[in-house]
């Protein structure tokens, strides 16, 4: 269920202003990618283009290809939407639905996109989606109560879940850490190890402990100069960017010089 | 040294508790100041009118024939009116303020939002006689058509379409663009994110955007001596060629009909037609107040879930 990302000679504009210049990378399946790399040098923006949400900025577009176990997902025929729902997302601040019940939150993807379903299916899919956000034993007593109750970094499983409801292919995750404390931080990096036995992940994170503990591969973007697009300095196992990484630049990063 | 440090320290300490006292004081000063014409404004309507609603017929019989001189009389044609007049503006007004507002935030980009934009802003100064005559000039002068209630409730439409898209694109505007990206990342497309989630969780403040919209045409007076006129008697047709009654039009109406205050033989003559006066103001408060009470109960009961 999981699937490989193929990223081809990316270009991505905000308007007339080039965001990231050609951008190439491949990412394997069932695995955990860091993106790291200072703020502003778009790797939030290479993850957002993953699952073409970057679109929703007006004046945003992307040149170049990304391929989802070899197909496009930027060919002329391919709905956003469909994309959107192969390749979840979990965002920087969790973003539980205000209006909505945790049960409701769970829900939110299947009841939104299918429109009908069996009661009994749907508390199924609900408890799988929290237990698989190691949140049920949390919010099992009190799923009707509001989602927005929770504490931040409950919040964040419930997003989680969120995302993991619909049973997407992939999980992108930008910066899902940076607004909780390091227990609940602690929670969601186990997390992400339970996941991604299913799931294709890719996580954009500030902290270089994380993308040490947590990926497989490591990708490091940065900036050439202010106003200049954004690029992949490099990208490889995790052990060896942090370990002996081939790019000056990226030493440079990791040992603290700059960024 | 030690001794100097204190000492500076409390002068500065004592300048700033000064200037926080002056500042609050002055703010609850201006507070009080604004309070005051509410207050009075209340408990004069309240207290000359009162007498008036809790008479027995207030509420299930017109003015009828009675003048200044005649007690008793209620005031259910007016109310009839005013309710029949604001609902079918409503009616009009409310789904097309809140789609342009939803527009607006949501999908509006380039020349058409902006000029619809401007002509919000436009009608929102419009006074309501203009939009009156606008009416009388469309549908009386050009079409020949009769005067009628249905003619106030459309200018009513021009007066209340500003202040509903106004508080509705304020309110889409709160809700944080995290959620709708949350939405959008689970495959949800847009309209369904609009219907379904941002629009639910702007509700409660859409809701008071509408009783802001009503309470705001609920007492012109402009439209309806322009459009329909007044009488003592009931009419419930807004499709009717007659005159139709409203509150703005009873207050209005029994203020002409104050007449001397002492009779020819020098007797002071009480004046009934005041009376009403008043009972119609303070109903038509008692309305409004009443709408704004019921949507707080549905803005609760849709209320995010904190």
């Amino acid at each position: 269920m999981a699937k490989r990302i193929d990223a081809d000679n990316l270009n991505i504009y905000y308007g007339k202003f080039l965001a990231v210049s050609d951008c190439s990378f491949t990412i394997a399946p069932r695995s955990v990618t860091a993106f790291i790399g200072p703020s502003g040098c778009g790797k939030s923006t290479v993850l957002r283009t993953l699952n073409r949400l970057h679109e929703v900025i007006a004046g945003a577009y992307v040149e170049g290809k990304v391929l989802l176990d070899g197909d496009n997902i930027y060919d002329n025929r391919v709905d956003p939407v469909d994309v959107r729902r192969t390749i979840g997302m979990v965002f920087q601040r969790p973003n539980p639905f205000p209006t909505m019940s945790i049960y409701d939150n769970v829900a939110a993807g299947l009841k939104l996109n299918s429109g009908r379903m069996k009661r009994s299916e749907l508390d199924g899919v609900v408890e799988r989606s929290l237990r698989g956000a190691n949140l049920w034993e949390e919010v099992k007593d009190r799923l009707k109560r509001p989602g927005a109750g929770l504490s931040g970094g409950q919040q964040q499983r419930l997003c989680i879940a969120r995302a993991i409801a619909v049973e997407p292919q992939v999980l992108l995750m930008d910066e899902p850490c940076s607004a909780l404390d390091p227990i609940s931080t602690l929670a969601i990096e186990d997390l992400i190890q339970t996941l991604k036995e299913t799931y294709t992940i890719v996580i954009v994170t500030h902290n270089m402990q994380q993308a040490a503990r947590v990926s497989e591969r490591t990708a490091f973007f940065n900036l050439s100069g202010l106003g200049k697009p954004g690029q992949l300095v490099e990208m490889d196992d995790t052990e060896k960017i942090f370990s002996n990484p081939t790019d000056p630049r990226t030493e440079g990063y990791i040992s603290g010089r700059f960024g | 040294m030690s001794a100097v440090a204190p000492a500076v320290l409390s002068t500065s300490h004592v300048a700033r508790k000064a200037k926080n006292q002056l500042a609050t004081v002055l703010v609850t000063l201006a507070f009080g100041i604004a309070l005051i014409p509410l207050v009075w404004l209340l408990w004069t309507v309240v207290s000359k009118g009162w007498h008036a609603i809790t008479r027995n017929g207030w509420f299930t019989k017109p003015v009828g024939t009675r003048t200044y001189r005649d007690p008793g009389g209620g005031a259910w044609h007016a109310i009839l009116g005013t309710l029949e007049q604001v609902a079918l503006c409503s009616l009009i007004a409310v789904p097309i303020s809140v789609m342009v507002g939803i527009y607006l935030v949501e999908y509006g980009r380039g020349p058409l939002a902006r000029a619809a934009t401007f002509m919000v802003d436009i009608l929102s100064g419009v006074p309501s006689i203009v939009a009156a005559l606008f009416i009388y000039a469309v549908f009386v002068t050009t079409f020949h058509g009769q005067r009628g209630g249905w003619l106030v409730s459309l200018a009513l439409v021009l007066l209340m379409i500003p202040v509903i898209v106004r508080t509705t694109e304020e309110m889409l505007k709160l809700v944080p663009n995290e959620l709708r990206e949350a939405s959008y990342a689970l495959g949800v497309p847009k309209w369904k994110t609009v219907t379904r989630i941002t629009v639910p969780t702007a509700l409660t403040g859409i809701i008071t955007g509408v009783v802001l919209g009503i309470a705001r045409v609920a007492g012109e007076t402009a439209p309806i001596l322009i459009l329909v006129g007044y009488t003592d008697n009931v009419n419930g047709n807004l499709f009717s060629n007659g005159y139709q009654a409203s509150l703005p039009g009873m207050i209005n109406a029994q203020v002409a009909n104050i007449g001397a205050n002492r009779s020819f033989t020098g007797q002071p003559i009480h004046n009934y037609a005041l009376d009403r006066m008043w009972g119609a103001a303070l109903t038509l408060i008692i309305i409004v107040m009443a709408l704004n009470l019921i949507a707080r109960l549905i803005g609760r009961h849709t209320k995010f879930m904190y």
